[in-house]
């Protein structure tokens, strides 16, 4: 069942059901936190198809490069183009105007699969204990 | 001042010039009587246009603008920034061997591929193998060249579509990793021990039919000795694998010990790091690789050898890896560390290792109490310190660093290894007197008390640069990479 | 005192840092490296030589060779004899610049750093690109380079490239590829170019790049327009490797549709030195630009908005993408960007076009000789500095009785092209039209 609320991913990306089987897709606060000020993203093409954990993209900061992969299967249908020139979206607005592409799902079942805004606050917490310790 | 802080395009006045060129003694010709019309430049290359003065000037000025061995301490950890001999200098401009071609007949260049010889041989015991090539142009390309030919071994045995992994420690340099995988490889990453050395126990788990090589340094760049490289040597071997050797940092066991003796099948040299090479801002360098004698074939192509008291080049080695970069490596970087060998011989180059690992020990021993140290015991040629301590204060290293340039000195490497926390990678070589080691000493210490009493000070250092702290992020973001007027 | 004039330590300094350490001995601090495999004696190398006979020993080394100047060089194929102002070695001279690191600290960095973006610039100026790295190796690793980017970008696993080309090029390029794990195949040439008929048929989906040399090998210019046309019709990327002193007045390879300029700045300021250090350029149209190897400098401002520069697209670099990075390129030739951004600044705007023009015009004069004297001369495309002569002797027995006459003649094509008794000649604005026609009178010498 479609809902209106975000889900996530273990990668930390945001999945934004959208209706007619798509979703948008973006990387979460705590990613954008843990990667710094952003320099470049590299948005799929659209009609590419991507698969769960294929990779769809990548983005730079300063310091680092992180694969961005799939959290879903299906084709793209639509990428953000204002990151090409405009990559600090991602840090100012990491829900609204940073998102990344969206997707047609195949399979709408693999939803199931992901995290609720709760559970992906509590998995955060977890990994945030972890570098504590 | 100002004028001299422009760009080069940007005092350029047309009609100026700073060069000496005759008129033709020739016919003059008309290019478009040669050429056809689109293949004639029509817009002329943009160069600037300035006299001979104009340009001195300008360089001059961004020399004072820029810090060398020459201006002071630079403890870059794991670049081994040593004294660059002048003497070296002098020699690699001898007409002699800046003025010939390299494809001149060999019988012209007889002095040249002397030279080249006895170097292959010097370093040749230096590290304990049993032959060199000088071709590689820099550490990196040494890296390359090394897994090249543990491909070329690994398919020789029919072994190669087996044999797909390279392991690596996770307190190796960037560059392993990436020219294990540029030679084809996928990486297996081995994590240390809490001792930072190379986990034994996970080192076997990961070993098996798979493996081509492993990939070390030793000291490793925490300058921590692997003293059990015997037994992991054993251990690679008897997968069937290859032991790589990085020998970016050779200062540590100049005249101590030598790959060759732990063990290792192959090694790579960096002439500009523990044989006095200057870098020259990025380079270029050398990169000399070693093998052990059933590895030979492999070698890049052509060799240099001697036959009786003839140097020939010799390409008949139909298994070799072929040719990896132009002509016969980086000459003038050679002659450099040739002149530099010849003027320690074994007893200096012994000394060398002697006094940049008791520079090293005790500049740790100064720092100890004001900076955390992960790992105790005795380093080698380089130390590693974690500025976690002034992290939990609010100042990260990196502004540790900036502050450090106020102070006269370049840098120490910083955030590497990435097992350290907020790493500062100090390596003062052999070259300081103790007196810079206690003044620099000194400098790190004001700075950890300034990060207690005024961290504000080390956050916006540096001050006495010729430009405050630069926006890293916005030149990746606008990515201006060119001038355009 | 310390018998080596490198190593400061006295006695009393050793002590001092000993005893701060509480051992008595340096050898302590080499206790952990096990005993079966520290050296007992020294390492059998010669023993230690002071400076003035060193200096001496590496004159006589160095006397052995045969030298530029001692004769004169009609010998190309890839390194030239060419003018090198005086400011050249004075500028590299300054130990600011030869003795830093890669500017880590760039604000302690900054004159090598502008230095190098002016370098960029420059490059960007000749090859008619929207950008370029600060260097790389040498001009065939930058060849390396290029088609491993072609191999990602196109995600296709061919690279063309004419047989034209340098053969140490391909040789380097074919190390690379088998690297990688992509394929290279080489097109056959016509006459003393590349034979379009047979690049047209080889040109496939699988096609990453089509590489050729501008001028090439033979010296003579290549007709990038018309390989355009095929190489986009199987929407494959052109990568030229150019002489950058050529394209002063030879079209801009990015005006003719290039994607990737690679070559050697050696014949800009650069000392032949024996083959090496050289120094490889980068250049590539925008849409490749952040998938350039090695380094690039950006323009940035510092925290009062002055201008400033700084290493950038490091995320991209090995140092950190490490198992997943496409190249090991770290390091590139910094002191040989800044000695041929010095020369470029030296001859400037027209002294580049004129350097050009002399190298184009005594080429030309000493073929015309030559094949009014009745020589064979095989280029049919028009020529840059180089072309090629049959002669009706093996080269090598022939450039053995020119070196008795002062002259070291030209590169040998038999053992790369299986071309008997053809001869490459150089020549830069160096010779003279008397060195020219002296040289011609030898060779008639020799082979009549």
């Amino acid at each position: 069942m479609m809902t209106e609320e975000r889900l996530y991913s273990k990668d930390h990306e945001w999945i934004l059901p959208l209706g007619e089987n798509t979703v948008r897709v973006g990387i979460t606060a705590y990613a954008v936190e843990q990667l710094g000020d952003i320099v470049y993203v590299e948005v799929p093409e659209i009609d590419a198809e991507v698969s769960v954990g294929s990779e769809m993209g990548t983005v730079e900061s300063i310091k680092s490069a992180s694969e961005i992969f799939s959290p879903v299967t299906g084709l793209i249908i639509a990428v953000n183009e204002e990151l090409e020139d405009g990559p600090e979206l991602v840090n100012d607005s990491p829900y609204e105007e940073g998102w990344f592409a969206e997707i047609q799902l195949e399979n709408p079942i693999e939803l199931k699969g992901l995290l609720s805004e709760a559970n992906y606050q509590a998995y955060v917490a977890e990994l945030a204990a972890e570098e504590e310790a | 001042m100002t004028e001299y802080n422009d760009l080069i395009f940007e005092v350029s006045q047309p009609g100026r010039s700073a060069f000496s060129l005759p008129e033709s003694d020739v016919p003059l010709i008309d290019l478009t009587t040669k050429f056809p019309q689109h293949l004639i430049r029509e817009e002329p290359a943009e160069l600037p246009e300035v006299s001979e003065p104009q340009l001195m000037r300008h360089y001059t000025s961004l020399s004072t603008k820029n810090f060398g061995v020459d201006n002071g301490f630079y403890p870059l950890g794991s670049c081994t920034m040593k004294y660059n001999p002048k003497i070296n200098e002098d020699v690699a401009r001898y007409d002699g061997f800046a003025a010939i071609h390299p494809f001149q007949p060999v019988e012209t260049v007889q002095g040249a591929f002397e030279l080249l010889y006895e170097l292959q041989e010097d370093l040749q015991v230096i590290a304990g193998m049993d032959a060199i090539t000088l071709q590689p142009a820099a550490g990196a390309q040494g890296e390359w060249t090394g897994l090249m030919m543990i491909k070329a071994y690994h398919t020789k045995n029919g072994d190669r579509a087996a044999r797909t992994k390279i392991l690596v420690p996770d307190s190796a340099h960037g560059t392993n990793p990436a020219s294990a995988h540029a030679a084809g490889f996928d990486v297996v990453e081995i994590p240390s021990n809490p001792n930072g050395t190379v986990d034994l126990v996970e080192l076997k788990k990961q070993v098996g039919k798979d493996t081509a090589g492993l990939m070390l340094t030793n000291p490793n760049t925490l300058g921590i000795f692997e003293k059990d490289i015997i037994e992991m040597a054993e251990i690679i071997h008897e997968a069937g694998g290859l032991v790589y050797y990085d020998g970016a940092n050779l200062n540590a066991i100049l005249g101590q010990t030598t790959p060759g003796m732990m063990g290792f099948d192959i090694v790579h040299l960096n002439l500009h790091k523990s044989f006095s090479t200057p870098h020259g801002g990025g380079g270029p360098g050398s990169g000399p690789v070693g093998v052990k004698e059933f590895l030979i074939p492999y070698l890049p192509i052509p060799r240099i050898e001697k036959q009786e008291n003839h140097y020939v080049l010799n390409a008949a080695y139909p298994d070799s890896i072929g040719r990896v970069k132009g002509y016969y490596g980086n000459f003038g970087v050679n002659v450099r560390a040739y002149t530099y060998i010849r003027t320690m011989g074994p007893k200096g180059l012994r000394q060398v290792s002697e006094s940049a690992v008791l520079h090293a020990n005790y500049l740790r021993k100064r720092l100890e109490p004001y900076y955390d140290t992960p790992y105790t015991q005795y380093s080698k040629h380089e130390f590693v310190l974690s500025g976690s301590r002034q992290k939990k204060q609010g100042v990260p290293t990196l502004n540790i660093a900036k502050r450090i340039l106020d102070f006269g000195y370049y840098a120490p490497t910083v955030y590497f290894p990435l097992i350290v926390d907020e790493a500062l990678m100090i390596e003062p070589t052999e070259t300081e007197t103790k007196e810079t080691l206690d003044a620099f000493a000194d400098a790190l210490i004001q700075i950890a008390i300034e990060v207690e009493e005024t961290p504000e000070m080390v956050l916006n250092a540096p001050y006495t640069t010729s430009v405050r702290r630069l926006d890293e992020v916005k030149a990746a973001r606008q990515l201006i990479v060119k001038h355009t007027p | 005192m310390n018998e080596y004039r490198y190593l400061p330590d006295t006695a009393q300094d050793q002590k001092k840092m000993l005893d701060a350490l509480e051992i008595t001995s340096v050898d302590e601090l080499f206790s952990d490296i096990p005993t079966e495999i520290r050296l007992t004696e020294d390492l059998p190398i010669p023993q230690a030589v002071h400076e003035s006979a060193l200096i001496k020993k590496m004159r006589r080394l160095a006397a052995k060779n045969a030298t530029a100047h001692d004769y004169t060089l009609f010998l190309g194929a890839g390194t030239y004899d060419h003018y090198i102002p005086s400011v050249v070695d004075h500028v590299i001279s300054r130990s600011e610049f030869y003795t830093a690191y890669t500017p880590y600290q760039a604000e302690a960095s900054q004159g090598e750093l502008q230095a190098l973006f002016e370098f960029q610039t420059m490059v960007c100026e000749l090859t008619g690109m929207d950008a370029a790295n600060s260097s790389l190796y040498d001009g065939f690793t930058a060849l390396g380079e290029a088609a491993t980017l072609a191999v990602g970008a196109t995600k296709r696993s061919k690279i063309l490239i004419s047989k034209a080309a340098h053969p140490q090029g391909r040789q380097v390029l074919q190390t690379v590829a088998n690297g990688n794990d992509y394929q290279v195949t080489e097109i056959d040439l016509l006459n003393d170019s590349t034979n379009l008929t047979l690049l047209e048929e080889q040109l496939d989906k699988e096609t990453a790049a089509v590489v050729i040399q501008y001028p090439n090998f033979f010296g003579s210019v290549e007709d990038l327009a018309a390989i355009k046309e095929l190489v986009t019709a199987h929407k494959a990327l052109l990568i030229v490797m150019a002489n950058p002193l050529a394209l002063a007045l030879l079209e801009s390879p990015g005006k003719l549709g290039a994607d990737i300029v690679v070559g050697d700045m050696q014949p800009m300021g650069l000392a032949m030195n024996f083959g090496g250090p050289h120094c490889g350029y980068f250049a590539v149209k925008k849409k490749y630009i952040r998938k350039i190897p090695g380094r690039i400098i950006g323009q940035t401002t510092d925290s009062e908005g002055k201008r400033g520069f700084v290493l950038t697209l490091q995320a991209r670099e090995q140092h950190i993408r490490r198992e997943k990075a496409t190249s090991y390129m770290s390091s590139n030739q910094a002191l040989n960007a800044l000695a041929s951004a010095v020369f470029m600044s030296a001859l400037g705007k027209e002294g580049i076009k004129k350097m050009a023009k002399l190298n184009i015009e005594k080429a030309d004069y000493m073929a015309k000789q030559m094949e009014n004297k009745g020589f064979l001369l095989k280029n049919e495309a028009p020529n840059f500095n180089e072309f090629v002569v049959q002669l009706n002797a093996p080269i090598k027995e022939i450039n053995q009785l020119l070196l008795q006459k002062g002259f070291i003649g030209g590169y040998d094509l038999e053992f790369d092209y299986g071309m008997e008794n053809a001869m490459l000649i150089a020549v830069t604005e160096q010779r003279t039209k008397e060195e020219i026609d002296q040289f011609i009178e030898a060779l008639e010498g020799i082979t009549k």
